[in-house]
């Protein structure tokens, strides 16, 4: 599809096409969510084949599982603090889901699920509802105590406050758009310079000489994309992290 | 990240433009072509509906992995990690035990040597003070020996002195009466023994 009738197709890479036939398609099972079936299944494998062995002395796939636990354990923990315990398995899910979401997007043929607004919205919204309602659960009435800080001159209320609701009101909404325009503009990316090395090699002799530029380029971008694929999958639990500290806290 | 948004929002333009013309160019059935970021086609027949459907299965599939992180991968791991920490600190528990017993037996060890060296050296020198005492008893009666010895030979010297200065005199008068009686014709015999008294009686040897 890159250079269908030549000319520079990015988008269509990211259409969302039925799988498993006639059942995906009435159930709008697509292969944005095979891919999330994949990853889960991957996560899952990595964490259950690799601590099958229990060893006390961990091979390859343990000291993988083990040091993916003690990251985001220390992420948490620091984070948060020891209340973050309880968020552990949450932020745990969400940066393996995220980062092999962002990984295995870099597959040739495969789907980036996280370039979609909608799934990356969701999951923000979770979170969103999770920090919400622990904040509530927690410090009940007191959590809106949080619009308006202590010690701040009454007569600012009518600014602080709106400022407040509307910075918090935000916060799913740039922890979404922040993973989606990443993941969108990185493949995109790839997608342009990898139509122009076929436009570009179809040019005469001179042609494949000039499109080894922008493989080149492709082949940094894709060390690029791993590098970004990793980051913002810890942006996103680190920010979650955070969320739930001022849940947790209140400041 | 700016640019790289920028780069994406331009590419996304430039594909509009083909969409377009596809979408033009597509008459024949099925659902028409997306317009723009399929991303946001939420108003796309086919589009809309996955979409709607993918935010669904998101959170049916994240569900799925939140609950098998959370009952059973995540606890096994921490048991395995936990299992760890408690055989470290076991064995460093039992490295420490087996230090303090090393260190008992080496302080058991060196008491037994000090203890061994005290008595050997009160050995040692109750012998050499044994030895010294024999040795200085046996110097004794041998002294007393020779000393006996010694007494004895000279009593002895002094009885051989005495008997020959007893003899001395008879010689003496003997040979002095002979010379008197050669040079005379006659001696007393009572007179030289006198005259050889007191001239040994004057030379101190009587």
């Amino acid at each position: 599809m890159a250079a269908e009738g030549k000319t520079i197709d990015a988008l269509s890479q990211f259409e969302l096409t039925p799988v498993l036939g006639i059942v995906g398609h009435s159930v709008g099972f697509t292969q944005s969510n095979a891919l999330m079936l994949l990853a889960v299944g991957l996560i899952t494998g990595l964490m259950m084949y690799g601590m099958a062995q229990r060893s006390l002395v961990p091979g390859r796939f343990q000291a993988l599982a083990e040091s993916a636990y003690e990251f985001v354990q220390g992420l948490v923990t620091e984070q948060i603090g020891d209340e973050g315990k309880r968020f552990f398995p949450f932020v745990f899910s969400l940066f393996m889901f995220i980062l092999f979401g962002n990984l295995l997007g870099m597959f040739p043929y495969a789907f980036t699920f996280t370039s979609h607004i909608a799934v990356t919205f969701g999951l923000a919204a979770v979170v969103f509802v999770l920090i919400t309602v622990v904040a509530l659960a927690i410090h009940g009435t007191k959590f809106f105590g949080y619009f308006f800080p202590e010690g701040a001159p009454i007569w600012l209320a009518p600014i602080i406050v709106p400022v407040e609701i509307v910075s918090y009101l935000s916060r799913p909404v740039s922890l979404s758009i922040r993973l989606f325009a990443n993941m969108v503009a990185g493949h995109v990316m790839l997608k342009v310079f990898a139509t122009f090395i076929v436009l570009l090699g179809g040019l005469g002799a001179v042609g494949p000489f000039v499109a080894t530029l922008p493989l080149a380029l492709n082949i940094a971008l894709v060390g690029f994309e791993l590098l970004v694929a990793f980051l913002q999958a810890y942006v996103f639990a680190i920010l979650t992290c955070i969320y739930l500290h001022d849940a947790v806290h209140l400041h | 990240m700016k640019p790289r948004v920028l780069i994406a929002v331009a590419a996304a333009g430039l594909a509009l433009l083909p969409a377009l013309a596809l979408a033009a160019a597509q008459t024949h059935g099925g659902p028409p072509p997306v317009e723009g970021m399929p991303q946001l086609a939420f108003g796309h027949p086919e589009q809309g509906r996955y979409l709607v459907a993918n935010v669904v299965w998101l959170l049916i599939i994240f569900g799925v992995l939140y609950l098998t992180m959370a009952q059973v991968a995540l606890p096994r791991v921490e048991s395995v990690l936990a299992e760890r920490r408690a055989r470290i600190e076991g064995d460093l528990e039992q490295a420490q035990a087996s230090k303090q017993r090393a260190d008992a037996a080496l302080a058991e060890h060196q008491a037994a040597t000090a203890k061994a060296r005290a008595e050997a050296q009160a050995a040692i020198a109750g012998a050499t003070q044994q030895a010294q005492a024999e040795a200085a008893q046996k110097a004794e009666a041998l002294n007393a020996r020779l000393n006996a010895q010694i007494g004895e030979a000279e009593r002895r010297i002094a009885a051989s002195r005495d008997q020959a200065m007893s003899a001395l005199r008879s010689v003496a008068s003997d040979a002095a009466e002979a010379m008197v009686s050669r040079l005379t014709g006659g001696a007393d015999r009572a007179v030289v023994e006198q005259a050889v008294t007191a001239e040994l009686a004057a030379r101190g040897r009587a």
